[in-house]
């Protein structure tokens, strides 16, 4: 596709056709998680009703075909995000169990009494509790970079906090509460200068972003399928070789083992090593089909489309009486956070889900954000490529109804 | 009225709106009227804590009756709040107690209970009948 279609992406989603308590679906919580074209779906149906099969194991031409199928979609995993190698890409649960993992294993290598792990004010819980449990454990210590009202990282102060006892830095690139873009080049370039590793929280980041982890030369990088129009329960952990090498393997089971004895086990090479037992294949192989999709569209354009949205919706928010933007970087992707001046978010987000508007309200999963900026929660409206400026004249519009009514 | 007529006539008010707007306009308006929990009592002890919004419950018993006072941070759990008391406050504990509260499901509220709308709501009717059981298991030692 070389320019952007909306009606004809929008026509990919058979899901926005539907009716919510008789108001045609406006769908703004794409941040939790974003719908499914329809070659996603068939992908499912295709699975399952000709492939179906366990990988990496049986001599059968199934098996061989779902594992060919698997296989595939680590390399389509790998072109998207320009890794190096195949074997670079590991299959998990999600962002959540991607960061997890590199919590507890390169924690187990690297992080040591008294070591410091850096995040930022902006993290999702998932990216602030693994590393707290991994240093109440040893006795390491969480250092956090402060942000502005505006939620733009302090970068002095980030790069004060590096020193000999940091041991990685792991940060969002996108904010899912506030939008924010974070300067991910500059962070790390700052801590490759004393050796420390990065890891990005890209979930909010992959499908928005053209990412590119050698041009970035990210050290680990994390993402899940179902924010960027694949399967729920299958996410990506990307890490250097090296580094993954180096690494102590996360569970033991099946397909992460070369030999097994009752004395001792060696372990698979990469990126088995970090699979144990059997994956989530029809994720796998149905991610394929939802990369496919996005890099047909473009991420560029992708990017553009939701760039524009994202000033529509400010620009229309902005005009509301009473009404504040929560998250106001200069650098913002997607994300439309907001409360409104006595009125609970909460209030908001009940009355529009009874107009068909679905959008988030609450924490986001990031208490801390809303501590700083004393606020229980905000309204969030977050965009995906399916938007269009009609759904936010009808945000908008629910709005003015909601807050006639509730002050 | 007991605890059913109670029900019976907000299932009857309720009957009359056409559509979920003006029921959610009824519940805020009930919101806007529930007596004011004194300040004091809005501290943890008294807090039924929601992942989307905070409920506050002070039961107290007298003269064998049992009256709750409530509040929350949120409009429409506060309309539900003083939909909750209406019924339930004002009645011994035994009657509190054994209450069926077939009226949330009935004005389709039952969304707003369900135990991953987390507003607290939920929390606070079990709390509710809990201090009731407690306080008739109590009632009954005594006798």
């Amino acid at each position: 596709m070389n320019s952007f279609d909306i009606n004809r992406v929008r026509n990919d989603f058979p899901i926005l056709a539907r009716e919510v308590y008789g108001n045609p679906l406006v769908y703004l919580d794409n941040g939790a998680t974003t719908q499914k074209p329809q070659s996603v779906i068939d992908a499912i149906i295709h699975y399952y009703s000709e492939i179906n099969s366990n990988v990496h194991r049986g001599v059968h031409h199934l098996s061989q075909v779902s594992t060919d199928a698997m296989e595939a979609a680590r390399e389509s995993v790998r072109q998207f995000i320009n890794a190096k190698h195949v074997h670079e890409v590991i299959f998990v649960k999600g962002t959540t169990e991607g960061i997890n993992l590199v919590a507890q294993c390169f924690g187990k290598l690297k992080i040591k009494k008294d070591d410091e792990v850096i995040i930022s004010a902006m993290e999702h819980h998932s990216n602030i509790v693994p590393w707290q449990m991994h240093c109440e454990q040893v006795g390491a210590k969480l250092r956090v970079i402060p942000m502005d009202e505006r939620g733009v990282l302090d970068m002095d102060a980030y790069k004060n906090m590096l020193n000999e006892k940091t041991k990685i830095v792991a940060i969002t690139y996108v904010s899912n509460a506030l939008g924010t873009i974070n300067p991910v080049e500059e962070i790390i370039a700052a801590a490759h200068q004393l050796d420390v590793p990065v890891l990005l929280d890209a979930a909010q980041a992959i499908q928005h972003i053209s990412v590119d982890v050698q041009a970035l030369n990210v050290d680990f990088l994390v993402f899940s399928g179902h924010k960027m129009y694949g399967p729920t329960g299958i996410g990506i952990l990307y890490g250097k070789e090296s580094l993954l090498n180096e690494m102590p393997p996360y569970q033991g089971g099946g397909e992460m083992i070369k030999e097994v004895t009752f004395e001792k086990t060696t372990y698979n090479d990469l990126p088995f090593k970090f699979e144990a037992g059997t994956p989530h294949i029809e994720g796998i192989i149905v991610l394929k089909a939802a990369i496919d999709y996005l890099t047909e569209i473009g991420l560029d354009n992708i990017k553009k489309y939701e760039d524009d949205l994202l000033d529509y919706g400010t620009g229309l928010l902005s005009a509301v009486n009473g009404l504040k933007i929560i998250g106001t970087a200069p650098e913002k992707s997607s994300v439309l956070s907001f409360i409104v001046d006595g009125v609970h978010p909460y209030d908001i987000g009940v009355l529009l889900d009874r107009m068909g508007i679905a959008v988030r309200t609450g924490h986001h999963c990031a208490e801390p954000i809303m501590n700083q900026f004393e606020i229980p929660g905000t309204v969030r409206a977050s965009l995906a490529l399916y938007n269009n400026k009609e759904d936010l004249d009808k945000l908008i519009a629910g709005l003015d109804r909601a807050l006639g009514m509730l002050r | 009225m007991n605890i059913n007529q109670l029900q019976d006539e907000l299932i009857e008010d309720f009957s009359f709106f056409e559509d979920w707007m003006q029921k959610y306009d009824f519940i805020i308006q009930f919101a806007k009227e529930l007596p004011i929990i004194d300040d004091q009592y809005k501290v943890d002890e008294y807090k039924i804590k929601g992942c989307q919004s905070q409920v506050w419950l002070k039961p107290e018993q007298k003269d064998g009756i049992v009256y709750f006072k409530a509040d929350s941070d949120a409009l429409i759990t506060k309309g539900l709040v003083s939909l909750m008391i209406k019924v339930l406050s004002g009645h011994s504990a035994e009657d509190i107690a054994k209450a069926d509260l077939y009226f949330i499901d009935k004005i389709g509220l039952k969304d707003h209970l369900s135990p991953t709308r987390a507003n607290g709501l939920l929390s606070m009717v079990k709390q509710m009948k809990l201090y009731a059981i407690a306080l008739s298991a109590q009632n009954k030692a005594a006798e």
